[in-house]
């Protein structure tokens, strides 16, 4: 029988002809759009802004956006848009170490428990349960309290919160994984556990895995914004759109500019975000 | 009933291992109370007496029986922070009990906003064959998920504080002096936290409803004559209500978290800043006590919505 006409054979050449291209969908290019313009304008606030952060202008307080000041300026003549610039940055660097932090202990966590099982994966499912089930703000509050506040103590408690969801995520997966017929036959061809944890299994749950990234990382921007709203996340001297928010709110009536930048711009971000995963699930569907 | 005895040794379980750990979380903090609430300055005879007061001299395990059963007779500690007068420390008890209220009221009136906004725009959705109509709802909520609830709480006092005049920003009634005034004051605040959940809520129930019309008894029942208002109201949402009650349950965390941040903006006098001023003052027995308080809301809340899952759909019993 020719190979081409046995059905094992059409899959594959269908999985061939998707893999050759991505198939684009609206959500998708509108995602990255959007994500993309924030990266952009983070990665050129690291090295360049229209005007510096903390130069003041007593003569430029509470201009309005123009095309001198693309977001106006505040109370202390400071350009907005420059330091939105910036505030992107501080939120985009935080949220993605947050993510990596808590994405890197829910692969280990969640492909030991969910591929070995028995008494640590009951006690850990236990737990995730109870942290999952808490208001994640909270949560992050509670460690702050304990810790202290300040940048560093912020990506630690966010990675924490954020550790169950990933967990839980991974381990399913590798629970769906650990009995396929692939797997057994590469048990019986005597490779090691770690390889196939890592190497057989841990390839073929990206795709989820992608879209568990992106849910987190949103959530994290919003933890962030949210928390260095109340002030307890980062600290003056760097700009936080969280931050610029609570400041802005004092001066509603003569700079209505001031709040909606740096606010705006977080919901820029969380919807851009929210696009390209609908996006990439649609993908792999 | 068995399932349900099961259910409430889970309650207390779990409300004892976070009692546990926040009381241990507690404990390894740095820096000493004593000092905190005294000062550099005190006496060491002064200092010493304070310490025997608090109870401070007795080993850890003693001392975390004593406030757990204090809690659970009703005496909930002192604070380290506000005092009455002089002479006499405030209770914790008195310091939560009168903004206790104010809290409650918020995830209340956010929690019937949400289902009045939801549900009948869910059913909307899912009836609506316009593609026009469709789209602007998809992105409509989209964007409203992405809106952060503080944010959302500012463009609500900026529009209706500053341009519409509907309310006075930071004009917050107590319920004690003027009922009315207080609730109507809580509607915007409530409204910064439900329309984002409001907009999630929807879409779950648009997607529910849709994978339920799809079903056989819909067919049956249209085809014996079932008018399409008849058969979404009398069949297909009750049926598709049974996740959204899970989800809405899910939810309630949320909103009680989303109470905490926009308290702050509407400067309500809720637990949410209590907690968050607290936090920062390092107040720990008020830090200890809400958190054992809200997380047993959040527990007794998945509790009920257990409860009412089975209320509305009888054919789930105790697996």
């Amino acid at each position: 029988m020719p190979r081409d006409k046995c059905p094992a054979g059409e899959e594959n050449r269908a999985d061939v002809k998707r893999k050759g291209g991505i198939k684009w969908n609206k959500y998708l290019i509108a995602g990255l759009c959007m994500t993309g313009l924030i990266v952009l304008l983070a990665i050129v606030g690291i090295f360049w802004t229209p005007y510096s952060t903390t130069s003041m202008s007593a003569s430029e307080r509470f201009a309005a956006p123009s095309l001198r000041h693309f977001f106006g300026t505040d109370n202390f003549g400071r350009d907005i848009f420059s330091r939105v610039m910036k505030g992107i940055g501080t939120t985009i660097l935080i949220s993605t170490l947050v993510v990596a932090m808590s994405g890197t202990a829910g692969i280990l966590v969640g492909a030991l428990t969910g591929y070995f099982g028995g008494v640590v994966d009951e006690v850990v499912m236990r737990v995730t349960d109870a942290i999952n089930g808490f208001p994640s703000i909270l949560l992050a509050l509670v460690v702050i309290s304990v810790m202290g506040t300040g940048q560093r103590n912020l990506v630690i408690s966010l990675g924490i919160v954020f550790m169950p969801s990933f967990i839980r995520i991974v381990r399913s997966e590798f629970i769906r994984l650990r009995d396929a017929d692939y797997i057994s036959r590469a048990r019986l061809m005597g490779v090691g556990r770690i390889r196939i944890l890592f190497v057989h299994i841990l390839p073929n749950i990206f795709s989820t895995f992608w879209v568990s990234v992106m849910i987190g990382f949103n959530n994290a921007i919003l933890a962030e914004s949210g928390m260095s709203y109340l002030g307890i996340g980062v600290q003056p001297p760097q700009a936080s759109l969280g931050k610029m928010l609570s400041d802005a709110q004092g001066y509603l009536t003569t700079a209505p500019w001031y709040a909606l930048a740096p606010g705006l711009t977080i919901v820029w971000i969380v919807l851009g975000f929210s696009l390209l995963s609908e996006g990439v699930q649609r993908l792999s569907k | 009933m068995k399932y349900l005895s099961k259910k409430i040794v889970t309650l207390i379980m779990t409300l004892f291992v976070v009692s546990a750990a926040a009381f241990i979380a507690f404990q390894i903090i740095p820096g000493d109370v004593v000092t905190s609430i005294l000062g550099t300055e005190a006496t060491p005879e002064r200092e010493a007496q304070l310490r025997e007061e608090l109870g401070l001299n007795d080993p850890p395990v003693a001392r975390y029986f004593r406030w757990a059963g204090g809690v659970l007779m009703g005496d909930l500690g002192i604070s380290y922070r506000y005092a009455k007068n002089m002479n006499e420390m405030m209770p914790v008890a008195e310091l939560i009990g009168d903004k206790l209220p104010v809290t409650l009221s918020l995830a209340a009136i956010s929690l019937v906003l949400i289902v009045a906004v939801s549900i009948p725009l869910g059913v909307l959705w899912a009836r609506s064959r316009n593609k026009v109509l469709d789209a602007a709802l998809g992105v409509i909520t989209q964007t409203t998920m992405a809106i952060p609830s503080f944010f959302l709480g500012i463009i609500v006092t900026y529009l209706f504080g500053m341009v519409f005049k509907c309310f006075v920003p930071g004009g917050y009634v107590s319920y004690e002096k003027d009922i009315k005034g207080f609730l109507f004051y809580l509607l915007f605040p409530a409204l910064a936290i439900a329309l984002p959940k409001a907009a999630m809520t929807a879409r779950f129930l648009r997607g529910s409803l849709l994978t339920e019309l799809r079903a056989d008894y819909v067919r049956t029942a249209r085809s014996k004559g079932c008018g399409e208002r008849r058969v979404m109201y009398g069949h297909v949402l009750r049926n598709a209500m049974m996740p959204v009650i899970t989800f809405l349950g899910m939810i309630i965390a949320e909103i009680v978290a989303g109470s905490i941040v926009v308290e702050q903006v509407f400067s309500l006098p809720g637990i949410g800043r209590l907690l968050i001023s607290s936090i920062s003052t390092r107040d720990l027995p008020v830090v200890e006590i809400l958190i054992l308080y809200i997380t047993f809301v959040v527990i007794f809340v998945y509790f009920l919505v257990d409860i009412l899952y089975r209320v509305v759909d009888p054919r789930i019993s105790g697996k």
